[in-house]
């Protein structure tokens, strides 16, 4: 059997990734142009920390978006004559290298890499997205008005909080929960938060304009209702929407297990800005609590979330990387991160170098999301 | 003050009935049951056979009667009996517990001292190369999780270089086999502790009277070691202690990718296997950890710093 040297090995990968870097290149390039208008995106240029975080965020991104491109071989795809090889192994038939060997299955690990950044990049940013949504429609009237809603809330919080990740994990992403109804009704109460959310939105700045708020309504009624069905029954009236059980399980726990981390900061944020003279000036002019909550104080509270976004990406991606190496909720011949890191952990012995892409792809996605977050956080203390 | 404990001990309480019935709920769940049933017995039991066995071990009975049953056996110290290890709860967790204190104890002390001196460095000069090079390591080290660590250290140490073992013993502790456990856990929690650690110091560092100290002439060792260090240390400390929330968590990973057999790897095995009182026990167990220690951490800060007072 063939081998690639090492300069063909990392020259053949860097070549595989051309989509990659050509969107990288457009984004930067757009990035500079419009930095005007990019707020403290636009700042980002300026601090080395915070662009290198961008592009690793952003390699990944794109890796995600064009993984059929990227990869060489399909992620499932067993060659049983190659099994467990070291990195530059040629597969014959088609004279393609395997640049970075191949697993116990003898499947290509370059192109399982490559296809697991899918699995994070799908559900880590949602799930981060819904808990924020619940968090925020939670921890904006506890912090706001305080007294019994804020005791009930806070106490609930502090129940999931204290409850050991792994626990809530093994409890509830196993196949035996799959065939009751939780799931399902952890997802249903949390996928309605966000249409909660839109209509409370719609209905605190457009109380005085039926004209608007009706209309508005009902399309983000029809539209919620939609994706709504699909997700959490799978049964979308027009068949586009609909999510495997497994990963509908996987990002309820993984949404129940964040958003108290979210009540709580904006739970905190609200309790500070509450006593900023703008709020004392729209309670004057007679505004609504609900105004006061998501039109005033939730805009300058943006800054602090933003950066807490990007570290809890990061902090769902290492989780869903512990779901993998616990071996849980996910099918086995899954090609995420996790998953791939619990099959090869074993054969260190044998082949050192077959753990490496998934760790390394893991904790560089981590990295770059920190990175990102600390320059975010950099820039905005600056203004 | 007393008052301040008096209410934290009784949400811990609560937290603990609300949790322990969460998860003698999942556990009771009728699938849960039904593989128990196969775990214990054999894998080919019939459908007629589980119902049989899980009637006759009293699994059928009423659920609450049954939770009220567990509540009653805690309160007078007794916790169950694991079907994983087939044998009381009592006698099987606090050796396992003992194992996992080992550990703890070595991840702290590497970790609290090379978190805290890799802080006070990169905080007293802001901005300096050295500060720079250390918050990488830092960030780096946060953003490395323990499995993927402890898996890159086993390859770097134990499979290239050969100098430590990859498997960790609880029978026979020594530095060949305990090295790696111990260094994956406390470098993955060293990275935050530094952060706060920077945060803190350079707070301190540009607070006036560290620049009147450093106006009176004195040199700038003595001006951190003996002006800025008591100050910076306040925030750290709380920070160090609701870590270990954290390392309960880091535990559970490392005992498991390790073969360690603690209180971590006992919980997998509990889990895995549907051993509903041994989970009730270790989640008991982290309860108490998570709420102790922010309880401590809350009266250790009002102790230490004068201008927090807890509102009574």
């Amino acid at each position: 059997m063939d081998t690639v040297s090492i300069w063909e090995l990392w020259g053949g990968v860097a070549v595989r990734f051309w989509p990659v870097w050509l969107a990288m290149l457009i984004t930067y390039l757009l990035m500079r142009m419009y930095r005007k208008r990019l707020g403290v995106f636009g700042h980002l240029l300026d601090s080395a920390v915070g662009i290198t975080g961008l592009m690793i965020v952003l390699f990944w991104l794109f890796t995600a978006l064009f993984a059929d491109i990227v990869s060489t071989f399909e992620p499932l795809e067993q060659f049983f004559r190659y099994r467990k090889k070291p990195p530059g192994i040629v597969e014959a038939e088609s004279m393609i290298p395997m640049y970075f060997g191949s697993d116990n299955l003898g499947r290509d690990l370059f192109s399982r890499m490559v296809h697991g950044s899918r699995f994070v990049l799908m559900i880590a940013p949602a799930a981060t997205l819904v808990a924020f949504v619940v968090g925020i429609t939670l921890g904006l009237p506890a912090g706001y008005k305080g007294g019994r809603v804020d005791a009930i809330l806070s106490f609930i919080a502090n129940l999931i909080l204290s409850f050991p990740v792994i626990v809530l994990f093994y409890l509830l992403v196993t196949p035996g929960i799959r065939e009751t109804a939780l799931p399902n009704v952890m997802a249903g109460v949390f996928f309605m938060f966000p249409i909660i959310f839109s209509l409370t939105v719609l209905r605190s700045r457009f109380s005085e304009r039926p004209g608007l708020l009706f209309p508005w309504s009902v399309i983000i009624l029809i539209l919620g209702g939609w994706l709504y069905s699909g997700v959490v029954f799978n049964s979308d009236p027009l068949g586009l929407i609909s999510m495997d059980p497994n990963e509908l399980n996987i990002f309820a726990a993984v949404v129940f297990a964040s958003s108290p981390g979210v009540f709580r900061i904006v739970r905190g944020l609200t309790m500070d800005i509450k006593t900023r003279d703008y709020v004392a000036a729209a309670q004057t002019r007679g505004e609504t609590p609900w105004y006061i909550m998501l039109w005033e104080i939730l805009p300058n509270a943006r800054g602090p979330l933003i950066v807490d976004a990007c570290l809890r990406i990061g902090y769902t991606t290492i989780l869903l990387g512990t779901l993998g190496f616990f071996g849980l909720g996910l099918a086995p011949e899954s090609p995420d991160w996790g998953s791939m890191i619990n099959q090869t952990r074993g054969l260190i012995r044998l082949v050192p170098t077959i753990v490496l892409p998934q760790t390394i792809a893991l904790a560089s996605f981590v990295l770059g999301l920190n990175l990102l977050a600390d320059g975010l956080r950099e820039e905005s203390l600056k203004d | 003050m007393s008052h301040f404990i008096l209410q934290r001990t009784f949400i811990m309480v609560l937290t603990m009935l609300v949790l322990s019935f969460v998860v003698f709920y999942l556990g009771n769940l009728e699938p849960n049951l039904r593989k128990l049933a196969l775990e214990q017995n054999n894998n080919r039991m019939s459908q007629a056979d589980v119902d049989s066995w899980l009637e006759k071990n009293g699994y059928r009975r009423s659920f609450i009667v049954r939770y009220g049953e567990w509540t009653a056996g805690v309160l007078s110290g007794d916790f169950g009996y694991s079907t994983r290890f087939r044998m009381p709860v009592n006698e099987a967790l606090p050796k396992r517990l003992g194992y996992t204190g080992i550990l703890a104890f070595w991840v702290l002390m590497t970790m609290v001292p090379s978190a805290l001196l890799i802080g006070i460095l990169s905080g007293m000069r802001e901005g300096s190369a050295l500060d720079r090079f250390l918050s990488l390591f830092s960030v780096t080290t946060t953003a490395t999780p323990e499995y993927v660590s402890g898996i890159l250290f086993t390859v770097i140490f134990a499979s290239l270089l050969g100098w430590f073992k990859g498997v960790a013993n609880v029978k026979d502790i020594t530095f060949e086999n305990f090295t790696l456990p111990v260094m994956t856990m406390s470098i993955y929690g060293m990275g935050y502790i530094a952060r706060m650690t920077r945060a803190s110091m350079s707070e301190v560092m540009t607070s006036q009277y560290i620049r009147t100290a450093h106006l009176k002439g004195l040199p700038f060792k003595t001006v951190v070691l003996k002006h800025a260090l008591r100050n910076a240390l306040i925030a750290p400390f709380t920070v160090i202690l609701l870590q270990f929330p954290w390392l309960l968590t880091g535990v559970v990973i490392v005992e498991k990718l390790f073969n360690y057999k603690g209180f971590g790897w006992t919980l997998v095995e509990a889990a895995e296997n549907n051993d509903v009182d041994m989970l009730l026990a270790c989640s008991l167990v982290s309860v108490l950890v998570v709420i102790g220690t922010q309880l401590i951490s809350d009266v250790g800060y009002a102790y230490l710093n004068p201008r927090i007072r807890v509102e009574s």
